[in-house]
């Protein structure tokens, strides 16, 4: 619904842009070509067909994947190529379309875990649990808290997470990106293989992470009643190619949009 | 402590400021934030309600206006119940899982102009109700989250009004104002309002006055002798007669804490850290405590299983003796301590049990099994007997004079009696006052001398001299033989049955007994996974042959024990199918407090019901359905009958 009124007064500068960005494997281009940007705080969708390349973006924003040309930057700093670490510090957080959870270990540790980046206690006090290394571990479980209270997932605090429901799994997921303390969430089908329940949920998840942190998102999705309501902004991909950037409104009416999605008559 | 402290105090805030004084550093209140207990102190609570009152005063709230409170068991909704009697004006608990229908009508049937509300869901509920309920003027939130953009000019955070409050009651002025405020007010004046559950039909607002609920609260802190130093945790629904006696009422009257679990779905994990010495359950939590304990033991290996079994059946011999300080045989008193630290002891830590001193169970008759397997571990678990109109309590077994079917005698000063037709009417210290703005209605219950008639059949049993509540009077029937048809007592000998979740008897008017089933998922998909059955869906699961094979022998052993009561024997099941879906409250087949609505089935499922007496073996039913966001669905499903051999009935039943 956010999409009804004109530009979002929250939405500021670009905080990451990609230009001209092309990736093949061997002989299959994934992506090619292509250009968009995402504005500081806001809910930037990225949609397509099977196969457009909307994941093979995504690992290219996040350093998993370095692309042959093109040039991606991000609050400022051009760089052609960039680790996943390097990601991760710069402030780029993430989640799996197969959820990528630490099975054995319980929702709480498994979010602790996505603290990991913002320890500094050396592995010695670490090892003894004593010092700076209790101190900092009170002060991230407290934000680690904040996120289970956030999520609403007080209930399985102490559970394995491989004996979670998918959803609550994802939620998990989700909770373990934002203890990162991302400026940008990169979401690749958070809704997927979810029922129309958790569906809502986890959109309001999302709207409330953007609201409440600022955080601004980027994600991919096939349900199109997800995307169109939640975000500020589409950009579409096909083969690899964009063929269609703007408000959920104007994708929608877009013609080259509608026969990607649709098949044009031969 | 002395019995009746609460003496002279006549409504709840006098009773605050009494606590303040006197417990002022002992914890009032629990909650469970980001993982840690928070504590208040009474002296603390005092001082944050009495700046929430000034602050709802500034904003208009005035005497004897009401003010809705929506939402779960939250230290800031219990203050808002507080603050709103502070300023003498009627809080009015609505129940939180309340769909936006049912929230509408008691909001416009109180006349609330304001309401306390929890968070988000319950915001966007009352608005998307808004042009029904006219005289709403503005709500006041305790969670934040998602309201940010939200239009305030209707709007406000609890913590701004507590914190404007705070900085006016700076002024010594409007601190002796609020002093004369708390003073001024009449025990006789409106405490709360609470909303029946509606069992038999609409809702209907009970009137409650401070010292009405004070003086029964009193009486039932000194026969259970609750003192300051007791703890109750608080996890039932606030707009529950039995939330705001046990854990309001009772612990201002005592002093006691009351803990709020973190969220609804911690509030096991929550009982268990907090070790409450109050306790109180509804059967069907306590049936459910015990079908999940069952089915892990089932999944636990076969030395522990072993043992479980056996001391198990230790406490079914001695363990209830032992509680009532009965004559014991020394082997089994030896065998039972061996037990309590093998068994009893680690599964009543489990449970959260360690610490209770008193645990009550009431609203629904509980199974005789179920009861005594509570009891037999060394839980002082005992019966109560009362309704909203009564201020929850009419009757309460005393340690030590405990039968499974019975409710126990008259609490002091509660006057009961029972009519020639054999209702139960009573007049007691709590009674409410009215009907909100029904008079009719308080009329047709009150009889002409001034008692209150429940609508339950009972009579004081010849033995002991305690209550025995048979069924509600409109629902014992008759078949056509004149046999007594009273369905919640079969209903109840089939639920004990960890498979099954819930039945619905039907026999009244016509030749016999026949009944519908909900399978219990969680254990039979349970024992689904052990023996390989494969199902796609609960619908699937209940149609099951081997499921109906189950249930069959589950019937056939309540046809054995109701045979062998002489009364009971013509009332068998002969006939019986499993329900395609779950008796769900959001469809309005089960109230919220999970009773079953007897009228409303028989209409919804008048196919299956013809079904089960012309002989068919399916009938087939279509049903709309609820979800939980209010949207609506149908279900269709073609639903198996099984007919059940019935035991030969005694020659002396036929002769009755």
């Amino acid at each position: 619904m956010r999409a009804a009124g004109g530009p979002d007064v929250s939405v500021g500068d670009v905080l990451l842009s990609v230009e001209d960005v092309s990736l093949s494997f061997g002989g299959v281009r994934a992506v090619s070509g292509v250009s968009f940007d995402i504005r500081k705080g806001e809910i930037r969708a990225i949609i397509g067909p099977n196969g457009a390349g909307k994941t093979s973006m995504l690992n290219v924003i996040n350093g998993f994947y370095h692309p042959q040309k093109g040039r991606i930057t991000f609050k400022g700093e051009t760089r052609s190529r960039m680790r996943p670490h390097d990601a991760a510090y710069g402030g780029i957080a993430r989640t799996f379309q197969n959820v990528a959870l630490f099975r054995g270990m319980t929702a709480l540790d498994n979010i602790m875990a996505g603290r990991t980046l913002k320890m500094h206690a050396n592995f010695f006090w670490q090892l003894l649990r004593y010092g700076p290394a209790l101190r900092e571990e009170v002060e991230h479980r407290k934000r680690v808290e904040e996120i289970i209270d956030f999520l609403k997932i007080q209930e399985i605090r102490r559970v394995p997470v491989g004996r979670l429901p998918y959803g609550l799994q994802k939620r998990v997921e989700l909770g373990r990106a934002l203890a990162m303390e991302p400026e940008l969430l990169l979401l690749d089908e958070p809704m997927a293989g979810m029922n129309l329940e958790e569906k809502e949920d986890m959109s309001r998840f999302v709207l409330d992470v953007n609201d409440h942190y600022g955080t601004t998102i980027a994600l991919i999705e096939h349900d199109m009643g997800v995307v169109m309501d939640l975000s500020d902004r589409v950009v579409v991909l096909d083969h690899g190619i964009k063929i269609a950037d703007g408000t959920p409104d104007e994708v929608k009416r877009n013609q080259a949009v509608i026969d990607a999605y649709l098949g044009v008559a031969h | 402590m002395a019995p009746n402290a609460a003496a002279g105090a006549d409504t709840f805030p006098k009773l605050l400021i009494r606590n303040a004084h006197l417990y002022g550093a002992r914890p009032a209140m629990r909650h469970k934030d980001l993982g840690i207990w928070q504590t208040w102190t009474w002296r603390e609570v005092h001082e944050v309600v009495r700046a929430y009152a000034v602050g709802l005063h500034n904003l208009g709230v005035k005497r004897g206006e009401t003010i809705a409170i929506v939402g779960g068991n939250r230290p800031k909704l219990y203050w808002s119940v507080m603050a709103a009697q502070v300023l003498g004006a009627i809080p009015v608990p609505v129940y939180a899982d309340a769909v936006a229908d049912e929230l509408a009508f008691v909001l416009a049937h109180a006349d609330v102009r304001f309401a306390a509300v929890e968070d988000q869901e319950q915001v966007d509920k009352i608005q998307s109700v808004m042009n029904r309920v006219p005289k709403l003027e503005m709500m006041f939130y305790d969670e934040k989250r998602g309201l940010r953009d939200y239009d305030h000019s209707k709007l406000r955070a609890m913590d701004d009004v507590i914190a404007d409050g705070r900085k006016a009651l700076a002024d010594p002025a409007v601190a002796a104002w609020l002093d004369k405020e708390i003073e001024s007010a009449k025990g006789s004046d409106p405490s709360i309002i609470l909303y029946t559950s509606g069992t038999t039909g609409t809702s209907k607002g009970v009137v409650l006055t401070g010292e009405g609920s004070i003086n029964a609260a009193s009486d039932t802190v000194a026969f259970d002798k609750l003192t300051e130093t007791d703890v109750a945790l608080a996890y039932l629904p606030l707009a529950w007669v039995g939330d705001h006696y046990l854990n309001y009422a009772q612990g201002l009257v005592s002093g006691f804490c009351t803990a709020c679990p973190e969220s609804p779905d911690t509030a096991m994990a929550d009982l268990r850290e907090i070790g409450p010495s109050f306790y109180f359950a509804p059967p069907r939590t306590l049936e459910l405590l015990l079908t999940r304990v069952m089915i892990r033991m089932e999944d636990a290996g076969l030395m522990k299983r072993k043992l479980f079994h056996y001391f198990i059946d230790v406490a079914r011999r001695h363990g209830e003796h032992i509680l009532n300080g009965e004559h014991v045989p020394l082997s089994g008193r030896l065998l039972y301590a061996i037990g309590n630290v093998l068994v009893y002891g680690p599964l009543k830590n489990v449970l959260g049990f360690s610490r209770v001193r008193v645990a009550y169970t009431a609203g629904e008759a509980v199974g005789p099994d179920l009861f005594s397997f509570y009891r037999s571990i060394g839980l002082n678990l005992k019966q109560l007997y009362g309704q909203t109109e009564a201020f929850l309590y009419l009757t309460a077994q005393p340690d030590g004079e405990i039968y499974s079917d019975t409710v126990g005698p008259a609490c002091p000063n509660v006057d009961i009696r029972i009519s020639e037709n054999g209702e139960v009417q009573f007049k007691s210290p709590g009674m409410f006052s009215c009907y909100f703005k029904d008079a009719a209605k308080t009329a047709e219950v009150m009889t002409p001398d001034g008692y209150v008639k429940t609508g339950d059949a009972g009579f004081f049993d010849e033995k002991t001299g305690h209550l025995k509540i048979i069924d509600r009077t409109k629902d014992v029937g008759k078949l056509n033989d004149g046999t007594m048809f009273p369905p919640k007592y079969i209903e109840n000998k089939l639920k004990f049955y960890p498979n099954i979740r819930e039945a619905v008897a039907l026999g009244d008017k016509h030749d016999f007994v026949t009944v519908m089933l909900n399978i219990d998922l969680t254990a039979v998909g349970s024992w689904a996974e052990r023996n390989n059955v494969v199902y796609g869906s609960y619908q699937e699961l209940a149609g099951h042959p081997l499921v109906y094979d189950i249930l069959e022998k589950h019937v056939a052993e309540v046809n054995r024990s109701l045979a062998a009561d002489k009364v009971m024997a013509g009332a068998q099941v002969k006939r019986f199918l499993i329900l395609h879906k779950e008796l769900d409250p959001d469809d309005g087949e089960i109230t919220r407090t999970l009773k079953v609505r007897r009228g409303f089935i028989a209409d919804r499922y008048a196919p299956l019901i013809n079904a089960l007496y012309d002989g068919s073996n399916e009938a087939d039913i279509s049903t709309e359905v609820t979800f939980e966001d209010g949207r609506k669905g149908t279900i269709s499903a073609r639903v198996k009958i099984r007919g059940m051999k019935t035991e030969p009935i005694p020659a002396m039943g036929k002769a009755a």
